[in-house]
């Protein structure tokens, strides 16, 4: 673990996001909540870094401090190398929430052009993005449909393509595919992967799943409760071209394994403390 | 359950028109023949107990229904009491209709009859058992007009006053109610935004726009007329004050509608507020806005029309009203009143008509899930 994230540390690369003792304190009228405590991260241009760990444990958080959703209370974190409010004001990622939160008064392809039309794209470009995305996640076709009158699959594929839709090189992902059943999930996964591989973005992923974060992930972060600290980081070893039964193979569980007990190991802190 | 498929609601409703009809029949014996149409109503109405051994056919309890009502209004004497046996005519074309709206209403739940169509014959067929039984009541037992004037004086008064009541309603309506309703509900959305953007305003106006709500329209609609004349100017002013204030607090309800992640949403757009305002905050806000445009299309007109009782040029539905009822002309305050009515009911109805187009995506609208 420490020599990972050491050697993360150490390079001078083109850190897309770097954390530094980074620590954040919600006040409550109960007392203080500890939501991240000296969280020490650097993700790399084209990564593909999952965080997981129980409820609790900040990777939400964590990423709603990247997006300046949240504000840190201490420690040091830059996006692109700019503080995380200059990176929003440049439009520098794009987030895909737990819902799809796509506005029922919209079509689709409103709905996908909606950041296009907030950053004051034309209408022939909005027109252009809003195919080629559509197309990259798989909806043509759907264009003017409601929101309602799609599954809940289409509709987290559609709020994707709407993060996609002004080609921020950064994807921020809490668990999109959370309330969706296994089988849409496993091809959502796998689309995602693929995407990934056309569109070479950096993609933060939050998950609850040990399989989902081994299967899309070239590093998994292991984060634990209480107060929501990252316990683990773990470079995966599979190849960057995976298929959906590269899940059966010993490597794959190799690392579920890894996940398993660093998540575990997380968890009997929690209750040695509580 | 072999009697003839109806439940036992429909059962005890089709005993009570057949037995009231075959006790009219009974009544009547004395002066057979003097109301021909009247006695074949009793009879067939008495007929139809047949239903205890062979099931008859909703239309057919329909037709009773019009056959009993249209004898009796044509059998109401001109002036004086009526019969009494006529009265169990009433009470058998009434339970005839009840028995043909509960079957019918049932063969719609079941399917046999198809939803749109049928679907607007119950309320019609309610609205006229209403008014007929209204005009037998009056004109059988003699009511005084000046209590309760039957239905066709009202509607002889309407086609005679058509000028009177045309004038009235432009007066109040075109002029009064409408410019009031659109200040009223414009200045109320206007402010709700004001309120929305500054904390200042939240704690100063929301707490005067509360007071103001409480104002007694009595009160406030002398001042008004002192304030702008006896014109519609003061009218429409009570009906801005009376729309104002709903529509501030609906507005300021609705402009918080918008879930979390929608706004987080549109902070990651880094949308300016604006942008956020018109792309998101106030198109959520719709189904809360015309919320308030549904409730004040009645209150403007409430508002209007009493506010012309304090003080009016001679024309108006308010004034109309006071004065008819001075006079006596209780019949004229009746069509005074339908007026009113229909003309509400026609604005309540278009301002609903362009919430389901406007917001056709909520689901109370589209009749589904959130």
């Amino acid at each position: 673990m420490s020599e990972t994230s050491s050697a993360t540390a150490c390079t001078n690369g083109p850190a897309v996001i770097r954390a530094e003792n980074l620590g954040l304190t919600f006040p409550t009228g109960d007392g203080d909540i500890v939501a991240l405590s000296d969280v020490n991260l650097t993700i790399e241009k084209g990564d593909f870094v999952s965080f997981i760990g129980p409820s609790g444990c900040g990777k939400t958080t964590f990423l709603r401090t990247i997006a300046d959703l949240e504000k840190p209370t201490s420690g040091t974190l830059s996006v692109n190398g700019m503080s995380p409010e200059e990176a929003r004001k440049a439009r520098a990622y794009g987030y895909v929430f737990q819902a799809a939160a796509l506005y029922p008064w919209r079509t689709i392809e409103k709905n996908i052009a909606l950041p296009l039309e907030i950053m004051g794209h034309s209408a022939g470009e909005q027109a252009e993005r809003v195919k080629r995305t559509m197309e990259l996640v798989n909806l043509s076709g759907f264009e003017k449909k409601y929101p309602w009158q799609l599954s809940g699959g289409m509709q987290q594929r559609a709020s994707i393509a709407r993060a996609l839709s002004f080609d921020a090189d950064l994807l921020l992902m809490d668990e999109p595919f959370g309330a969706l059943d296994e089988i849409v999930r496993d091809h959502l996964n796998s689309e995602l992967l693929k995407l990934w591989a056309r569109t070479e973005k950096t993609i933060c992923f939050v998950t609850h799943s040990i399989p989902e974060a081994v299967y899309l992930s070239t590093r998994i972060v292991v984060m634990s409760p209480r107060p929501g600290r990252v316990t683990d980081i773990i470079e995966s070893t599979l190849p960057r071209d995976r298929p959906l039964d590269i899940r059966e193979t010993p490597e794959f569980l190799a690392i579920a394994a890894r996940v398993r007990e660093g998540l575990r190991a997380g968890h009997s802190y929690e209750e040695g403390s509580v | 359950m072999n009697r003839t498929s109806l439940t036992t609601m429909q059962f005890a409703l089709a005993l009570l028109a057949s037995g009231a009809a075959a006790l009219g029949l009974v009544f009547s014996l004395p002066d057979p023949g003097s109301v021909p149409l009247l006695t074949v109503f009793f009879a067939l109405g008495a007929a139809a107990m047949v239903r205890l051994i062979r099931p008859i056919n909703l239309w057919f309890d329909g037709a009773l229904m019009l056959l009993g009502a249209v004898a009796l209004l044509l059998a109401l004497p001109q002036t004086g009491a009526m019969p009494a046996h006529f009265w169990w005519a009433l009470v058998a074309s009434w339970a005839f209709a009840w028995l043909f709206v509960e079957r019918l209403s049932a063969a719609i739940r079941a399917g046999h009859l198809p939803e749109t169509g049928t679907g607007l014959v119950i309320p019609v067929i309610f609205g006229l058992a209403l008014l007929v039984a209204w005009e037998v009541i009056t004109r059988g037992a003699n009511v005084p007009p000046v209590l309760l004037p039957p239905p066709s004086a009202i509607g002889a008064r309407f086609m005679a006053e058509t000028n009177i009541l045309w004038a009235d309603f432009v007066q109040t309506f075109i002029k009064s109610v409408l410019p009031g309703y659109a200040i009223g509900c414009l200045a109320g959305l206007a402010v709700a935004i004001a309120v929305d953007r500054s904390p200042f305003l939240k704690a100063g106006v929301m707490p005067i726009g509360n007071f103001m709500s409480a104002l007694p329209i009595i009160g406030i609609a002398p001042i008004m007329v002192m304030w702008f004349g006896f014109d519609w100017q003061s009218k429409a002013a009570v009906v801005v004050a009376m729309t104002f204030f709903p529509m501030l607090v609906n507005t300021v309800a609705g402009l918080n509608a918008a879930s979390a992640i929608e706004r987080d949403l549109m902070h990651t757009y880094a949308a300016n507020n604006w942008q956020t305002l018109m792309k998101l905050r106030l198109p959520a806000a719709g189904p809360f806005i015309f919320n308030a445009l549904k409730i004040n299309s009645t209150l403007a007109l409430i508002g209007a029309i009493v506010a012309e009782f304090f003080g009016t040029p001679i024309v108006g539905m308010g004034f109309r009203i006071s004065t008819g009822v001075g006079r006596l002309a209780i019949d004229l305050v009746w069509a005074e009143i339908a007026v009113a009515a229909v003309a509400g009911s026609a604005f309540y109805g278009v301002i609903a008509l362009i919430e389901r187009g406007v917001t056709f995506w909520h689901p109370s609208v589209r009749g589904g899930r959130a």
